[in-house]
């Protein structure tokens, strides 16, 4: 027992008017927004870049001059956040979009079409999940300085798509015996275009949300490799670096240059978080217990 | 002597806070049942009948707002606690329901689950409640009960979980059960089943029963009484027969008038109601049947109706509707409230059959599935003989009936058909061309002729395109240009009977009704000669069915269409094909003009199936003879030797000697001719006899 | 049945075959054990440097297939070869294991149950206060990576100390030095050290868990059996737990697989952070050695645990689900 709507309200509208009415998730989205702004605006705005040395204040806590204060050598830590932030979106973003888009076509692929491929897209996904990633990531890591820093992004996609796919695998199964893909099936629309105008459409909220929680994974994951040294590399600079250089200080009074990006990389990856959680209840929302009757 | 009324519902009121405004679910619902009663409640969806009886039982959500007063015994329910309800919960009343899969714990054997009934309300051992529920799976007629009850709810089929149910309810001898729409789930003969296992529980524990339903079949056969709800609220309410054969409320007029009757072979139109039952948000003020009642009249929109007690009819025989008292003054029938459309016949039945085309063949069609088991380790222990050698026709302008139960392979035949490539044996012939031949470009071109029409109409449109695009996308796909496309869709909205703004509308924002016409129009898209339709109006509420059924017959008419239509409402089949074929595990029992089977079944598997089928006529019910089979049907992946029908055969088990039964064990029967040749009637049983089952009245006697 | 198994069983051995295959050529093509004889000041001379390599099967100058061989053949005798020091890996990936066990056990486990029981009372509770309560709490954990929880908490340790004056908590290793043994002095000991990395490990379960474990319940908490528990005269509480929360925990079977099935790898952050020496640590520092052999070895033993997790997960989930076991 359903009740209808009154009037026909399209869908993305009552998308967007239920994830407004969740003040977090849009405070989540107001802050992401406003780490974008932060990151590659704010270098045109503060008077000290990522690269410059002040010779005249080494290891200076958070003044009026620099905001965040200063390193060991001279470097601006607000400067050097920013920088690292910028990085830390793009492979947040890029690595999100690209590994949400394999995970979407190989597991419809897979899904759809069963038989060999479906057996080999499984073989391959085991395979992919068996390969010790961080190893392979870290051996290559010299590989990413400069401007192929992007292939790290590569390969931190190609690492993060396995679990997804499956998922999306497996509501192709059953999406495939629902009866609108039989009604294409049977006014002759070609494969792919079934997959890709009927299948993943209906995925879209699925997908959707796991972009998100991909977002702030694999910033997560950089974290980690670069913790180590074996993610992006020096000259470049990622809040993972900066973690990296500086968590030592962290019980020193220097500490503040372990704590404020680390403090800046939690509420990003929080807000993506909120966001994601946000877009869920948006697109999926849960009846409650018991439901209607 | 006044006895007191075992339940008395007053003024019962349940709305649920939602998104777009609070739904009221319930409005002033009263009505009581006595001690050993059987009451019906009857109503399509949104009518409030399940939210009722949940209401009694205090299973409700908690954000459900109930106001009014729910007495058992005398003793208010509504604002009791937990506990205290949970002491009466399961012991006094009980509830069976629906989805007997989803209704037990899949993780805890069944007799577990029965025992733990026991034991919450008994002080009484382990053991002693293990052994009480053998004994109610024994009288419920599981066989090898001790056996059966350390198995888990999914290796029981339907029926017998089903059976489980019930005996969970009676376990601890309730005054009343509530039983919510506990056969809709099941196949007709194990609905028969079902039925008389309930009515045993009942005369074994003495309960009043409250039988809550949309089959208005079932509760002509089961209740004493019956309550009939729209939108939230009774409309009318009295003995059985009173409310069958004169109802006084245009709602319940309309909605006996709407129904096909399985044993009237005239072929008059259905009277439909138009319009859809309504939203029960902002429900505006008057009476909710107002916009799809022809006898509407101005007060009709102001005031709501009350339940009034009619002064000419059976004791407690009240109706809600302004114009009751005339209705009952002219004792008016449905076909005088309601108009019928007119449908001629189509130009195709002036040609005698064997002169027209054949636009499908099917000879000795099979398929086979192989058995896998287990989930994790995939493995093939058997075939499923889901189809094993069908052979029938369509011929141009025709329409056959497809009718079995579940595991007859009705969809498997239609999906082989659809996919147009060679079965694993036999041959298909579409449009006088053979399957096993085609390239792809072929069957691309066949595409054009032949359509399809699905069961559930919310999952047979993309939920993410809207109507045009729908509706295009046929015509996309086979190269026909834009401009011409767009003519044609508003043509087609005009033939299904909806409007040329609904094109940029989504499926979500209409309703039932409306969104299978949508699926009719986007099947006739290219302008097809063959239609298949599976179950096109079994998803549907009752009181649009007969919408569409007219729709599909006009269609038909005009458009020279032929069908192939699957459905397990034989009503439905009877109405609108001409000739039908019964399968059963496979094969086809019964074929032939759909009168000549109806009327004098030969197989007695459809002797069977039309006995248990129960009828919306009241005295009919009572008296009929029924004939009600033994066990389960078998697993297509392991069919019975012979004739497949033999292990529930009520013939088998009866009348013939054992050498006659020996001939059933070892040889499959054909199908031969029944009643002389030339009567298109077909019959597989080596000891086929015609008889007269639906107008066999004379008790009920069962196998 | 035996043939399914068996050919099930095939599959997993070859996908552990070509995992442990790549990480050896891999690790064998990207590092280079070389340098770090060649970084010593002086350095030794190149036949030397040879030999010596050519001992420890990491000479890049055999062909690396030749090198997998011997590698390989060792592995089937169990024996994992030398690290880059020249002790044996078999010794030290014994005593690394049982570090990581023991660092990782506890505080796992309390996670674990910490997490499923807020989880299922978050569910029945929905809506409450606690609920709110403990997902903010969680959901904030989740947000904040592992690096810097641990840096926090090993600061919050020190600050902790401070406080009370006395140094109880410890941020660094396993033990204090002299006190391995299993006395009781030493046992308190072991505890004082294992607090601090623990509660990484227990905020983060419970915070994983209670989230899952919510989601779970609440889709179970809607079912018509759970009604129908209550229909029989069921308490709602008494039928949650039985009825609902039995259900509710199928799905979080493989997560417990997973998770328990990978203890034995170790966490490197921790290990990092709080300086034990475990399998963690071995392995990000086999990296940075150039110790190829250690690399390969973890590898192989990745790879296997992985295989012996998603078994496990099989087993569990048919274990607590009956409708997937067919008698």
């Amino acid at each position: 027992m359903v009740p209808r709507k009154a009037d026909p309200d399209s869908r993305s509208r009552l998308v967007l008017r239920r994830f407004l009415r969740r003040r977090l998730a849009v405070a989540g989205l107001f802050l992401v927004a406003l780490f974008f702004v932060f990151a590659y605006l704010g270098p045109f705005f503060y008077k000290w870049q990522y690269n410059q040395l002040d010779f005249q204040a080494f290891l200076q806590p958070p003044s009026s001059s620099h905001w965040f204060g200063t390193t060991q050598n001279g470097f601006d830590m607000l400067a050097l956040t920013m920088r690292g932030m910028q990085k830390s979106l793009i492979i947040g973003l890029i690595g999100a979009v690209l590994s949400t888009g394999i995970a979407a076509i190989a597991g419809a692929a897979a899904g759809y079409f069963s038989g060999w491929t479906d057996r080999m897209m499984i073989a391959m996904i085991d395979l992919l999940l068996v390969l010790p990633s961080f190893l392979i990531i870290a051996i290559l890591s010299p590989v990413f300085s400069g401007k192929t820093w992007l292939i790290f992004v590569l390969l931190l996609s190609a690492f993060q798509w396995m679990i997804t796919a499956r998922v999306v695998r497996s509501m192709t199964l059953s999406m495939k015996e629902r009866e609108f893909v039989y009604a294409a099936r049977f006014m002759g629309v070609s494969n792919w275009r079934i997959i890709l105008r009927h299948i993943l459409p209906n995925m879209s909220s699925f997908l959707i949300i796991d972009a998100t929680i991909n977002v702030s994974s694999l910033i997560l994951s950089e974290v980690g490799l670069s913790f180590f040294g074996f993610g992006v590399q020096p000259p470049d600079i990622s809040l993972g670096t900066l973690i990296n250089d500086h968590w030592q200080s962290a019980s020193t009074p220097n500490g503040y240059q372990f704590y404020l990006p680390a403090f800046l990389l939690i509420l990003l990856v929080l807000a993506v978080n909120l966001v994601g959680d946000g877009l869920r209840d948006a697109l999926d929302p849960n009846a409650g217990i018991g439901g209607d009757r | 002597m006044t006895a007191q009324p075992l339940l008395e519902v007053e003024n019962l009121s349940v709305t649920f806070p939602s998104e777009a405004g609070p739904v009221a679910a319930v409005r002033r619902l009263s009505y009581h049942i006595m001690p050993g009663e059987v009451l019906g409640i009857v109503g399509e969806s949104g009518s409030g009948k399940s939210v009722s009886s949940l209401a009694v039982m205090g299973l409700l959500p908690l954000r459900a707002k109930i106001t009014g007063s729910i007495r058992f015994k005398g003793t208010q329910l509504l604002g009791q606690s937990d506990r205290d309800l949970s002491a009466i919960r399961g012991r006094r009343i009980s509830m069976i329901f629906q989805d007997p899969l989803s209704a037990l714990t899949p993780v805890f054997t069944v007799g577990d689950q029965i025992a733990e009934a026991v034991l919450i309300h008994q002080k009484i051992s382990e053991q002693a409640a293990m052994d009480r529920a053998i004994e109610l799976l024994e009288l419920v007629g599981i066989p090898n009960p001790r056996q059966r009850a350390t198995a888990f709810p999914h290796e029981f089929s339907g029926g017998m979980r089903q059976r489980a149910m019930i005996a969970m309810a009676i376990a601890n001898d309730p005054e009343l059960i509530i039983a919510d729409e506990p056969t809709t789930a099941l196949d007709v003969t194990i609905q028969a089943q079902i039925l008389e296992t309930l009515d045993k529980a009942r005369k074994t524990t003495g309960a009043a029963i409250i039988m809550i339903t949309h089959d208005l079949g079932v509760i002509a056969g089961a209740a004493d009484r019956v309550a009939v709800m729209y939108a939230g609220k009774p409309v009318e309410t009295g003995a059985i027969d009173d409310v069958f054969y004169r109802p006084r409320m245009p709602y319940t007029l309309g909605l006996l008038g709407s129904i096909p009757r399985l044993d009237i072979a005239e072929r008059s139109p259905l009277t439909p109601i138009e319009g859809s039952p309504p939203s029960l948000i902002n429900l505006p003020t008057g009476c909710p049947f107002t916009p799809r009642c022809p006898m509407r009249i101005e007060k009709c929109e102001q005031v709501e109706p009350e339940l009034l007690v009619l002064s000419a009819s059976g004791p407690g025989h009240a109706a809600a509707c302004h114009r009751s008292q005339e209705i009952e003054q002219q004792n008016l029938k449905s076909t005088d409230v309601f108009p019928a459309p007119v449908i001629g016949e189509p130009e195709a039945s002036t040609v005698p059959r064997a002169q027209r085309e054949k636009v499908l063949e099917l000879t000795n069609m099979a398929k086979h599935f192989p058995l896998v088991k287990g989930a994790i380790l995939r493995r093939r222990v058997g075939t499923v003989f889901a189809v094993d050698g069908i052979s029938l026709d369509i011929r141009e302008g025709e329409t056959l009936g497809l009718v079995g139960e579940s595991g007859c392979g009705k969809t498997t035949t239609i999906m082989e058909i659809l996919n147009l490539t060679q079965p694993a044996s036999g041959r298909i012939m579409v449009f006088g061309k053979d399957t096993s031949g085609m390239s792809a470009q072929d069957r691309f071109s066949i595409r054009e002729d032949l359509s399809v029409v699905f069961q559930d109409p919310l999952a047979s449109l993309d939920p993410r395109m809207p109507i045009s695009d729908i509706l295009a996308e046929p015509m996309q796909t086979h190269g026909i240009p834009a401009t011409e496309r767009a003519n044609r869709i508003e043509e087609l909205l005009q033939i299904v009977g909806l409007r040329p703004e609904h094109a940029s509308r989504y499926p979500q924002e209409f309703s039932g009704g409306q969104r299978q016409r949508v699926g009719i129009a986007r099947a006739l898209a290219l302008k097809p000669r063959l239609v298949v339709l599976d179950e096109p109006v079994s998803a549907l509420d009752l009181s649009i069915r007969a919408g569409i059924i007219n729709l599909l017959e006009k269609l038909k008419t005009d458009l020279g269409l032929a069908y192939l239509f699957v459905a397990h409402d034989l009503s439905v089949v009877r109405h609108i094909a001409n000739r039908v074929a019964v399968m059963y595990l496979g094969k086809i029992a019964e074929i032939g003009d759909v009168n000549r089977v109806f009327d004098l079944p030969a197989h007695p598997y459809t002797q069977a199936l039309l006995s248990a089928i129960p009828l919306p006529d009241p005295r009919k019910e009572r008296a009929r003879r029924r004939i009600i089979l033994k066990g389960d049907i078998p697993s297509p992946a392991n069919p019975p030797s012979g004739c497949h029908f033999r292990t529930r055969c009520q013939k088998f088990a009866g009348e013939l000697n054992d050498q006659q039964r020996q001939r059933c064990i070892d040889e499959e029967p054909s199908l031969m001719e029944q009643n002389g040749p030339g009567g298109d009637h077909f019959a597989a049983c080596h000891y086929a006899e015609s008889y007269a089952v639906l107008d066999d009245v004379a008790g009920k006697v069962t196998q | 049945m035996g043939r399914f198994l068996l050919r099930r069983l095939a599959y997993l051995i070859v996908l552990v075959v070509i995992a442990t295959a790549s990480t050896y050529f891999l690790a064998a093509a990207a590092l280079n054990p070389r340098s770090n004889f060649e970084g010593r000041n002086p350095p030794p001379p190149p036949e030397i440097v040879d030999a010596r390599l050519s001992e420890l099967n990491l000479n890049d100058k055999t062909p690396i297939v030749e090198r997998f061989n011997r590698w390989i053949s060792g592995v089937f005798r169990a024996d994992f070869g030398l690290t880059v020091d020249g002790a044996p890996v078999n010794d030290e990936m014994g005593r690394r294991v049982w570090v990581s066990l023991r660092l990782l056990l506890i505080g796992s486990l309390l996670g674990t149950l910490a997490g499923v029981a807020a989880g299922a009372y978050s569910a029945v509770k929905q809506y409450a206060f606690t609920d709110h309560a403990i997902t903010l709490v969680s959901f904030v954990i989740l947000s904040i990576n592992t690096v810097v929880l641990a840096v926090f908490l090993a600061n919050a340790g020190t600050s902790f100390n401070n406080a009370v004056g006395y140094r109880f908590l410890y941020n660094t290793g396993e033990y204090a030095p002299g006190l391995e043994d299993w006395t009781s002095a030493g046992i308190l000991d072991r505890v004082q050290h294992l607090i601090l990395p623990s509660m990484v490990l227990i905020l983060q379960g419970f915070a994983f868990y209670s989230r899952y474990q919510r989601n779970s319940m609440l889709d179970v908490l809607g079912s018509d059996f759970v009604r129908t528990a209550q229909a029989k005269g069921l308490r709602r509480s008494k039928a949650l737990i039985k009825h609902a929360l039995r259900t509710a925990l199928i799905p979080m079977g493989t997560f417990f697989a997973y998770q328990f099935a990978l203890i034995f790898i170790g966490s490197i952050f921790v290990e990092k952070i709080f300086t034990w020496h475990g399998m963690g640590e071995w392995f990000v520092q086999s990296i940075q050695k150039n110790d190829v052999n250690v690399t390969a070895a973890i590898g192989l033993f990745v790879a296997i645990l992985v295989l012996i997790a998603g078994f496990l997960s099989d087993v569990v989930t048919v274990a607590l689900d009956p409708r997937i076991r067919r008698s």
